[in-house]
């Protein structure tokens, strides 16, 4: 009979090295910690290859007979075509500058988890396939067969980072462990191997519109019932046009603005904020989904779903898109929209109809942030708001790793904070965890499931530590963000760890600061809570 | 054995090796070999890889560009960008090369580093708190390194050059500054072997960086402080004949090599390895030197949205167009009141 | 009172040797920590320089502290939840997951060594005994309690991705009942 374990051997934690050298340790695939294999009726939806039913926990993941030679053929086919991965399998020093910078590390201590680790279980077959030193040394010059527990490993380890590329801003040469793993998802799709929560999005959003699978008619009705909600609150009528043809402003949003809690609250700020501008905008039911699953899969994927924006935009005459608070859409946009598809040149450079000001730094790629858009306005003067209205709120600022380390969008949302908050009410968490340093809500890059929550809490311990301080040391109740993912990741977190703070759009806090000359008294935030001054007998929960 | 010591040894051992191959080869008056046909060899090797990895490196397209945006991005003009910021976050060409500028010459994104570590709560000191604290010992120990590299290098131009330039005696006088023994100490042959020691030191005594070590990060680390131990040897302990190193030294910058007699087998050594190094430069991770130039994440301006990127391997993709929706949903569209294109 | 004596004894005892115990609890329970060989390099403030050692750190601290002072359950409950709400995700079963109790127990009990067999203090030793049998118990409390979290999380997740639609629906206020408001 075997012997029953001791404490001290059923106790493995830390961030130990094993003894076992990396390539000879397997993945294990822990329930919990990753997300299941893509249904294959997604796949199908979207011709992706091998459709077939499996399971990670399966010892056998039927891959297709010559699966090998397709991922080799895959990774020479990249190297060809992507300059960043030919030079960040080359150049990587291991100095190990990057290996503690990864939440996934910081939160589990998996040393595969280190980014550098992350890279080299790619580069190990790289070295080993294309490389005269790894074909001759093996193992010595840190190379190795691929065979399918690597493609297991890959699988395990590239679904648990969020492309959230906080290790590049550190490594000395750039090395981008984003861009390697959307590459490396690559290399397993093109043998059937997908997540189903990824997929499903992407199926979905390509076949109807949105992540959700939501079909024009139920997004209308939905836009409409946020519309209604803001009448309800504040009296104000707030129309939201869609497919309007000739509108000089296509609006487009991640879908979880409307459909999901709480962005569906910084929805009802966007409406009532175009409202009071009597802005002459769209939305279209067919660019429903300003987010991009797809990107998270593959750069292929995200072209595909990211056309309806530029197509829609040319089928309604608009003459600039507008975009919502959404961090990965943003990135794409940013990064990848004007390459695919430009030059762009049935739209207008942007100009904004009520302070006149040209986006310049739009002039190309002629879709401009809602962030911008907002702050522009506050710096003409053109909001009048009452920051009171904000008071039972205590905010600090996630930057999202997208807009963040993706595009660079930093001082915009923090000028539109302090133009809605009282003075006193905004507290940034510690400086190495903010800004370009900012640590990832651990749930980014398609890996939201509901599966895998263990790893999502773990992955954003480092970013709740630091709410937790601000929490605990200034009284912070709620956390700002201008990401949709964040909106739909962060609540999870933050319930699990630090259970006293919410989650909030921006835009939602301009639309409680707005006043409309007309609306009716205001004694709640657009979430119906009482405001400061209103509450009834029973205090505000969170508050100080 | 294990991974580590396996990585750690073998190169270790070919360091040993190396150096036992030039004592050997000296020995068995191989002088013409080891002074005059293998540093050629080396030389062409080295300009041969490098040259062949760099044009294949700009060979390769560069799809999209994805700098990392370490600061605020350029947008409304009054948004407030400081010198930093536009170097973090260059908006042109010429910021990006100032960007590159700061990279190579003062390692930045190095110099962001931070570690985790506790602090002592200010306000309860009984609890501590923890911070990702900055960190800069990388840095510095790798600037120290590079820079001692490079004007080490530098200063052998004396070797090679007859008469001497100016810069390179004026270079060497300022290394040699401090006169504390005779011959001068130059300062920076001793830092970049020490800054050398400290990068080994980390690698083998950090858990992390021990486990992702391997062979190729010991043997070059292993090898320039062999270099640089075998040169210091010859300087102050051993002395070799300097004017016959010269007279070898100009040989082969001349093309007219020669290989006086009575240079003690440490040159050789020291010759010998520099030798690997050299030929072995273009096939290792050394090639970040280079390669830190054209890294795209560094290399691009953050200018995508005003300045259009072209992808040279661009290529349709399919979607479903607006009308494809439209057919499914028609009916339903026009009940919720949606405009359509066509009323069926 | 000699018997009420004796046990001050026992319990002052256990305070005079708190910290060697909170030492030697933390060195077990991050026992796989720093490999041996880098031990010494490694100061002891380092050691919990990172997300989950530093919780650990304190939930454990605390748990001594409240539990040598013989305090109520609730107060444990507290401490308990700051190791165990990290185990519950980390560990793939409650044994491993509250492994760190039961270290706890050993400890003390090799601390009180020279005391076992003393009949003096034999009936403290029993209650001191199921006392730390107790805070165990507490444990599986807490660790289904932090499962509980984890799955609410789970369902609360599902339910806010379609909250707006749900509000739409009318069935918005019974779901958005947020649990944020016990602990
Ligand atoms: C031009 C820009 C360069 C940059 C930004 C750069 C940066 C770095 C950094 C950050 C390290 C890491 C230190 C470590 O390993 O812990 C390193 C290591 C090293 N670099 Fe460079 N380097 C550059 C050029 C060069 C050049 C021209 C050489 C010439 C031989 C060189 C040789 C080395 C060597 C030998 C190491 C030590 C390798 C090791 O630590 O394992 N580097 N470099
Ligand atoms: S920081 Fe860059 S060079 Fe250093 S280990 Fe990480 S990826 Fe490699
Ligand atoms: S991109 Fe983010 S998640 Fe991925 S390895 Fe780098 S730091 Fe970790």
């Amino acid at each position: 009979m075997a012997k029953l374990p001791t404490p001290a051997e059923l106790i493995q934690i830390n961030y130990q090295m094993p003894s076992k050298g990396w390539m000879d340790l397997k993945a294990e695939m822990r329930p919990g910690y990753y997300v299941n294999a893509a249904a294959p009726k997604w796949m199908q939806m979207i011709d992706y290859p091998f459709p077939r039913a499996w399971n990670v926990a399966d010892e056998d993941w039927q891959l297709p007979e010559d699966w090998k030679e397709r991922v080799l053929q895959g990774m020479e086919d990249r190297l060809q075509r992507f300059r960043s991965l030919k030079l960040f399998f080359d150049i990587c020093v291991r100095c190990g500058a990057c290996a503690d910078k990864c939440h996934f590390f910081l939160g589990t201590g998996d040393p595969k988890n280190m980014p550098v680790l992350r890279a080299e279980l790619l580069r190990s077959v790289y070295r080993r396939y294309f490389k005269t030193a790894g074909k001759l040394l093996g193992e010595l010059a840190g190379a190795r067969d691929l065979t399918d527990d690597v493609i297991k490993e890959w699988f395990y380890y590239l679904y648990q980072c969020t492309i959230c590329r906080r290790c590049s801003v550190f490594c000395p040469y750039g090395i981008d462990m984003a861009e390697m793993t959307i590459l490396g998802r690559e290399l397993l799709a093109s043998v059937g191997i997908n997540i189903d929560w990824a997929l499903a999005s992407v199926a979905q959003c390509y076949d109807k519109g949105s992540h959700i699978g939501a079909t024009p008619q139920a997004f209308k009705d939905m836009v409409d019932f946020l519309a209604e909600e803001n009448e309800r609150i504040t009296g104000i009528t707030t129309p939201c046009p869609v497919n309007r043809k000739g509108a000089e402003i296509l609006f487009v949003v991640p879908s979880g603005d409307y459909f999901a809690d709480p962005g569906s609250y910084t929805f009802m700020g966007y409406l009532l904020l175009f409202k009071y501008l009597d802005l002459d905008f769209t939305m279209s039911t067919y660019a429903a989904e300003g987010g991009n699953f797809g990107w998270f899969i593959s750069h292929e994927m995200g072209k595909r779903l990211n056309a309806k924006i530029y197509e829609e935009a040319k089928r309604l005459k608009v003459k600039w898109i507008l975009g919502g608070e959404c961090g990965h859409m943003w990135r794409v946009c940013n990064q990848y929209m004007p390459t695919w598809w430009g030059p762009i040149d049935f739209l207008e450079e942007p100009v904004s109809p009520i302070t006149g000001t040209k986006f310049e730094n739009a002039k190309v790629h002629k879709m401009v942030h809602i962030s911008e858009f907002t702050a522009d306005l506050f710096k003409h003067g053109k909001l009048k708001v009452d920051p009171q209205r904000n008071a039972h709120i205590k905010l600090t600022f996630h930057d999202s790793c997208n807009t963040s380390r993706g595009m660079g969008i930093f001082e915009e949302p923090r000028y539109i904070i302090n133009q809605v908050l009282p003075e006193g009410h905004f507290f940034e968490m510690p400086p190495n965890t903010i800004r370009e340093k900012t640590f990832c809500c651990g749930s980014s890059s398609g890996i939201n499931a509901n599966e895998n929550m263990d790893i999502r809490m773990l992955g954003g311990l480092p970013r709740a530590n630091a709410v937790k301080y601000v929490h605990e040391k200034y009284g912070v109740n709620h956390l700002g963000c201008i990401c949709a993912l964040d909106r739909a990741t962060l609540p999870t977190l933050l319930q699990y760890w630090v259970p006293e703070v919410e989650i909030t759009g921006i835009t939602e806090l301009v639309g409680n600061a707005l006043v409309f000359d007309d609306e009716i008294e205001r004694t709640t935030d657009l979430r119906d809570r009482p405001l400061a001054g209103f509450e009834e007998a029973d205090e505000e929960e969170g508050a100080e | 054995m294990d991974f580590f010591k396996r990585h750690f040894l073998v190169p270790l051992i070919a360091v040993l090796g190396l150096i036992a191959i030039a004592y050997v080869g000296v020995a068995a008056n191989l002088q013409f070999v080891f002074g005059v046909v293998i540093p050629y060899l080396a030389v062409l090797i080295f300009f041969e890889g490098l040259i062949y990895r760099a044009i294949s490196w700009a060979r390769s397209p560069v799809p999209f560009k994805i700098p990392s945006t370490c600061a605020q991005v350029k947008s409304l003009p009054w948004i407030k960008r400081d010198l930093g910021d536009r170097l973090d976050n260059p908006e042109n060409k010429w910021w990006a090369m100032g960007r590159m500028a700061l990279e190579i010459l003062a390692f930045r994104s190095l110099f962001r580093n931070t570690r985790t570590t506790l602090l002592r709560d200010q306000e309860k000191p009984e609890d501590s708190r923890l911070v990702h604290w900055s960190y800069k010992w990388l840095w510095l120990g790798a600037l120290a390194f590079h820079y001692a590299f490079l004007i080490v290098i530098l200063r052998h131009i004396r070797f090679f050059t007859q008469p001497v330039p100016q810069w390179v005696t004026a270079l060497a006088e300022v290394d040699g500054f401090v006169q504390f023994y005779i011959p001068t100490v130059y300062i920076t042959g001793v830092l970049m072997v020490l800054a050398l020691l400290y990068l080994l030191a980390r690698r083998i005594y950090t858990p992390n960086l021990r486990y992702i070590s391997l062979a190729a990060d010991y043997f070059p680390l292993l090898l320039i402080i062999s270099i640089g131990i075998t040169g210091i040897l010859m300087r102050y302990f051993y002395k070799v004949d300097i004017a016959a190193v010269k007279q070898l030294a100009v040989g082969l910058a001349t093309l007219k090599p020669v290989v006086p007699a009575g240079i003690g087998s440490i040159f050789y050594v020291h010759l010998f390895l520099v030798c690997v190094l050299f030929a072995y430069f273009p096939f290792s991770k050394l090639m970040h030197a280079p390669g830190v130039f054209f890294s795209p994440t560094r290399n691009l301006p953050g200018d995508n949205r005003w300045n259009l990127h072209v992808n040279p391997w661009n290529y349709p993709v399919k979607f479903h167009d607006y009308m494809h929706q439209e057919d499914e949903y028609r009916e339903a569209m026009i009940e919720a009141g949606i405009p359509v294109e066509k009323e069926k | 009172m000699p018997e009420k004596n004796v046990a001050m004894a026992l319990n002052d005892l256990l305070l005079q040797k708190k910290s060697d115990i909170l030492d030697r609890w933390r060195d077990q329970v991050f026992a796989s920590y720093a490999p041996e060989t880098v031990r010494f390099l490694r100061s002891q403030k380092d050691r919990f320089a990172n997300p989950i050692a530093y919780q650990l750190n304190r939930g454990l601290t605390g748990i001594l502290e409240v539990f040598l002072e013989e305090a109520e359950a609730e107060q444990i409950m507290g401490h308990l939840d700051e190791v165990i709400r990290l185990k519950a995700i980390q560990e793939a079963s409650p044994s491993r997951a509250l492994a760190f109790l039961f270290l706890l127990k050993t400890i003390i009990r090799e601390e009180l060594a020279p005391q076992a067999n003393d009949p003096a203090f034999a009936a403290e030793l029993s209650e001191l005994e199921s006392r730390l049998d107790g805070l165990a118990l507490l444990g599986f409390d807490v660790f289904m309690q932090r499962r509980e979290r984890l799955h609410e999380v789970r369902v609360s997740e599902i339910k806010r991705k379609v909250g707006a639609l749900l509000r739409r629906l009318g069935m918005g206020d019974e779901f958005f009942e947020e649990p944020s408001g016990e602990e």
